[in-house]
């Protein structure tokens, strides 16, 4: 009987193990995609000044819009280290609820997202239009899938902490998922510092 | 449950996500607040807000990533260390490579 | 929108050549079905490899695709030396010997050597570090997939659609739609990109599974130099390949959605493709050497009886090779006119980059020195490869020098120098290690005899083929000139070049035959340690069994297997009898296949500008993704009862 209680704790501990390592795997994906954004800046700003025939940064930035923008997504990361904090204290339900609520801010991001974008183009500025606006929509176009992926897979997760409650398998997910977070805060601060600051400066 | 509670101890409370939001929140008015009212001229600028930038990404990491709570060895510090450091070398490195580029052109 | 290639852009006719491949590419898929459908192993493939995680399993695919590409990019090569053999020859058109060489080139670095040292990672780590297995198995049979796919993309090209042509660095503007109209690029740019995710998920699996995974005992300056000279890669691979993925991403949208990243007008600049491309470039060749040096460092040690000379200036030299390999990357644009300061700059930094190799090759040789040597087919291949590379780093050194590199880029010497370094150290290497783990992977030896015909063939074929081509480039011939006149003076060098391309050729057909044979004659590993090695996978029984060890080893400093041998020897070794217990296990899935054939119906797609082909591949993977992540019961349980009778089994006791 002894024998089949330590065995017991023992794989518990292995699997604890098993998740934190996906942790550790998920921290290079985060620096690999450091990098990924580090060479998206990089072109950006060769480039950032080779409007061609077309709109300068000047004419296309609102800082209104941008700062909201900033507003939402950075109030967004906090509520999801609200959630992560619920999730610590065991919470299933006022975590599932700053989860709805930090998707939803981001869902808010990305539509705010989507309608400057569309308005750059309903007047006529494309990717097409010069190097600028082509490396302008890469950047930031790419920082929006990622928060567009980020949304879905939130969705997910939401669903299956709902039906599972907390296990050391959706725990490791729901960490990861708020690193993600705010790491998508983190390298919204440079696209608003050096795309939409520098910008309009 | 052990897991939950071991977790507890570890990944920061209320007033550390407090904190952070606030001064986050700070280090983007600034910014914004200089950039708008043209408070320095351009370099000095760049370099002022560059500098908020780097302390509002310090910031998401320790108040919010909690990178100080990994056990050690801190292997993922390590890492973003490194990444940090060939980020600037590819930004750094490419603008100061394609400046050839607004001499010829 | 009209779709812009129609089913008439397809096929390609008119040419014997892709017509021979078409017809070989029907016959052989016919008879692959037939001989699987006759024997009746489909169920076989499909549960055995196509659906499973164990790291074995998938360094030995990985070394069936990577010798497959061999024997593609080899062909190449033939073809292209025939073509150079003498002046003004037609074998080939321009327009075929532009896109040969591009997916020579494109093969043999992707696809040929990077899986071939995913293999070896593979197959060693897990049972060097005393693991049961990679960190996440279930993203490394992802990444296999993704590579074998990415690669697969890249053939079709020669069949359908027809090849990119704009060399394997694709540079623009000619990689460009103004000047690449075709599909060509495309089947380029997305094939490198669907194999670098796979890459980059590679990396980061090796990454913590060495720093995480390792046997209780085993500190970081115990381990084998060769798991280290995979960490140090994996470095690489992870701040390497988003910037790959990122430059063929802005190629990309060049082509697809009209952006003026690389383009000659709207402010685009090509520049910047060339500058992005070499900052993976550069680091990319180190990715390809770093474990060939730790191979070396293996094989010198064991068949010398020695430990490594100078084990930690080895893994310092290591890590500082790859920090630096980040700072080198303009050494490939010199000619770009960036301007005094930057060449200056990065001139200095890839000759430091020079002495930490030294630090090594001198390691190696005193590692070598007094030892009692065997000259078995790995320690052949290493003694080979040393002097080959001191040749490749001094022109490599004499390439750096910035100004004199206006003369010799992109000539002839150029050529004969990456050549020099990737034959003789990576592919060098990984034959070394093919050969010395051979045993563990299969359970039998190479025959050597036939393994010494190889060598030789190739060392032949190696220095008559690229010595001329030193020559060739200070006499002024070019890279990627299809053909010359006889006036230039060039045709007896370049006949010799050609004829060592086929000895070269030849020493393939002999490695074929050394596997063919000893499949059936070689001799038999009933030991495990065939080679009195060192490390611990030398410990398990070959093949190793699929949860590795029974019961993890705790080891005490470096070379513990060797360790262990020596104590067993002097009779104070205490074995300590532990109770097998339960091993956790993951199953096998059918999911990183499925994933990956639909990453590689979007690439498909997107390669003809189908987006309803892109989207739906697009939308399966999504799908694969979400299941995946809906799956919560991914692993199991060995019972005891069954290790008990795995484990008799293999050590003969049935
Ligand atoms: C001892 C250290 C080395 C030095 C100093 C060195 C230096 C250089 C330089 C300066 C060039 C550019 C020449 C030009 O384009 O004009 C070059 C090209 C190249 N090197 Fe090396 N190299 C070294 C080792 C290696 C290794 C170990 C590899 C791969 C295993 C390698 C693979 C290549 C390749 C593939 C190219 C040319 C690619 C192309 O343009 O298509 N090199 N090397
Ligand atoms: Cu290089």
């Amino acid at each position: 009987m002894e024998n089949i209680v330590s065995h017991h704790t023992d794989h518990h501990e292995e699997h604890e193990a098993h998740e934190s390592i996906k942790i550790d795997g998920f921290w290079l994906f985060l620096v690999s995609d450091v990098l990924l954004f580090g060479a998206l800046f990089a072109t950006f700003i060769v480039l950032r000044t080779h409007y061609a025939e077309g709109p300068t940064s000047q004419d296309l930035f609102d800082v209104k819009e941008f700062t909201i923008e900033t507003f939402v997504l950075l109030t967004s990361s906090f509520t999801s280290g609200l959630a992560t904090l619920e999730m610590n204290k065991g919470h299933v339900k006022s975590l599932i609820t700053w989860l709805i609520v930090t998707a939803l801010l981001g869902a808010t991001f990305v539509g705010f997202e989507i309608h400057e974008f569309s308005g750059m183009v309903s007047e006529g500025y494309k990717m097409s239009t010069s190097a600028f606006l082509s490396g302008f929509f890469t950047l930031v176009g790419t920082h929006g899938c990622h928060v567009s992926l980020g949304l879905i897979w939130m969705i997910g997760l939401i669903i299956q902490v709902a039906r599972r409650g907390f296990t050391p398998v959706t725990e490791r997910k729901l960490s990861i998922i708020s690193l993600y977070w705010h790491f998508l805060d983190a390298v919204w601060i440079f696209i608003f510092t050096v795309v939409y600051l520098i910008g309009v400066m | 449950m052990k897991h939950i509670e071991s977790r507890q101890a570890s990944h920061g409370s209320t007033t550390s996500y407090i904190i952070g939001f606030v001064l986050s929140i700070l280090l983007t008015i600034l910014p914004l607040w200089l950039v708008v009212n043209h408070v320095l001229n351009r370099t000095a600028l760049i370099v002022t807000i560059m500098i908020m930038a780097a302390l509002q990404f310090l910031i998401q990491l320790l108040f919010f990533m909690h990178i100080r709570e990994s056990e050690k060895p801190r292997y993922n510090v390590l890492a973003i260390i490194l990444g940090i450091v060939f980020v600037i070398t590819i930004v750094g490195g490419s603008a100061w490579i394609m400046t050839f580029n607004s001499q010829v052109q | 929108m009209e779709p812009k290639f129609k089913i008439s852009h397809f096929f390609i006719h008119g040419d014997p050549l892709i017509l021979g491949a078409d017809v070989s590419i029907g016959i052989a898929t016919v008879m692959i079905i037939f001989v699987l459908t006759y024997f009746k192993k489909w169920k076989w493939l499909w549960k055995e490899w196509l659906t499973t995680v164990d790291h074995k399993k998938i360094g030995i695919m990985y070394v069936i695709a990577a010798l497959l590409m061999l024997f593609r990019g080899g062909v190449d090569a033939l073809l292209m030396r025939t073509q150079l053999a003498l002046p003004n020859l037609k074998v080939l058109l321009s327009e075929h010997y532009n896109e040969i060489f591009t997916t020579h080139g494109t093969i043999m670095i992707l696809f040929m050597a990077m899986p071939l040292i995913f293999a070896m990672m593979n197959i060693v780590i897990p049972l060097q570090i005393g693991a049961r297995d990679v960190a996440y198995p279930f993203l490394n049979a992802i990444s296999f997939w993704l590579f074998f796919f990415g690669a697969m993309l890249l053939n079709l090209s020669f069949v359908i659609g027809g090849s990119p042509n704009a060399g394997w660095v694709g540079y623009p503007p000619l990689s460009e739609l103004q000047f690449n109209p075709g599909p060509g690029e495309n089947f380029y740019v997305l094939a490198i990109q669907i194999s670098g995710i796979g890459s980059l998920a590679t990396g980061i699996n090796f990454l913590v599974t060495i720093l995480k995974m390792r046997t209780k005992g085993m500190r970081l300056m115990d381990m084998p130099l060769f798991t280290w000279s995979v960490l140090a890669t994996s470095i690489l691979i992870i701040a390497a390949f988003p910037v790959i993925t990122v430059t063929m991403l802005l190629l990309f949208l060049d082509r697809f959605a009209g952006a003026h990243f690389f383009t000659m007008t709207h402010g685009g600049d090509p520049m910047m493709y060339i500058n992005l491309f070499w900052i993976w470039g550069h680091p990319e060749v180190y990715i390809v050497i770093l474990p060939a040096f730790g191979i070396f460092s293996e094989v010198t040690s064991v068949f010398s009886k020695k430990v490594t000379f100078g084990y930690t200036s080895m893994v310092v030299s290591m890590m500082l090779i790859s920090f630096y390999a980040y700072f080198t990357w303009v050494h490939h644009f010199f000619t770009m006119g960036a301007g005094a300061g930057v060449n200056t700059f990065f001139a200095v930094s890839t000759m430091i980059i020079a002495i930490p190799t030294g630090v090594k090759v001198f390691n190696w040789l005193l590692t070598m020195y007094q030892g009692r040597i065997r000259l078995t087919e790995p320690m052949l291949w290493t003694i080979a490869f040393i002097p080959c590379f001191a040749i490749g780093g001094a022109t490599g050194v004499m390439l750096s020098i910035a100004p004199a590199d206006y003369q010799y880029h992109n000539s002839y010497f150029l050529i004969a120098h990456f050549h020099q370094v990737l034959i003789g150290g990576t592919v060098f290497g990984m034959f070394a290690g093919l050969t010395y783990w051979w045993p563990k992977m299969f359970g039998f030896k190479l025959n050597e005899t036939l393994g010494r015909w190889a060598f030789w063939l190739w060392n032949i074929g190696f220095y008559a083929c690229f010595m001329p081509q030193y020559a060739l480039g200070f006499m002024g011939m070019t890279r990627r000139i299809y053909t010359y006149g006889w006036d230039m003076g060039w045709a007896p060098l370049n006949l010799i070049s050609s004829i060592g391309a086929v000895i070269m050729g030849i020493a393939f057909l002999f490695q074929v035959w050394e596997i063919a044979y000893s499949v059936k004659y070689g001799e038999r590993d009933t030991t495990g340690d065939p080679w009195d090695g060192h490390t611990l996978e030398w410990s398990l029984p070959s093949p190793a069994p699929k949860y590795n060890f029974a019961v993890l080893p705790e080891v005490h400093g470096r070379d513990a297997w060797w360790k262990t041998k020596e104590a067993k020897e002097r009779g104070d070794y205490e074995e300590k009898k532990q109770e097998l217990e339960p091993i956790h296990y993951p199953k096998n899935s059918g999911i990183p296949f499925i994933l990956s054939v639909f990453f590689f119906i979007a690439g498909f797609g997107f390669t003809f500008e189908w987006v309803w082909m892109g989207a739906l591949g697009l939308l399966g993977v999504a799908i694969c993704l979400i299941v995946r992540s809906f799956q919560y019961d991914t692993d199991y349980y060995i019972s005891v009862d069954e290790i008990k009778e795995t484990e008799a089994a293999l050590r003969g006791e049935v």
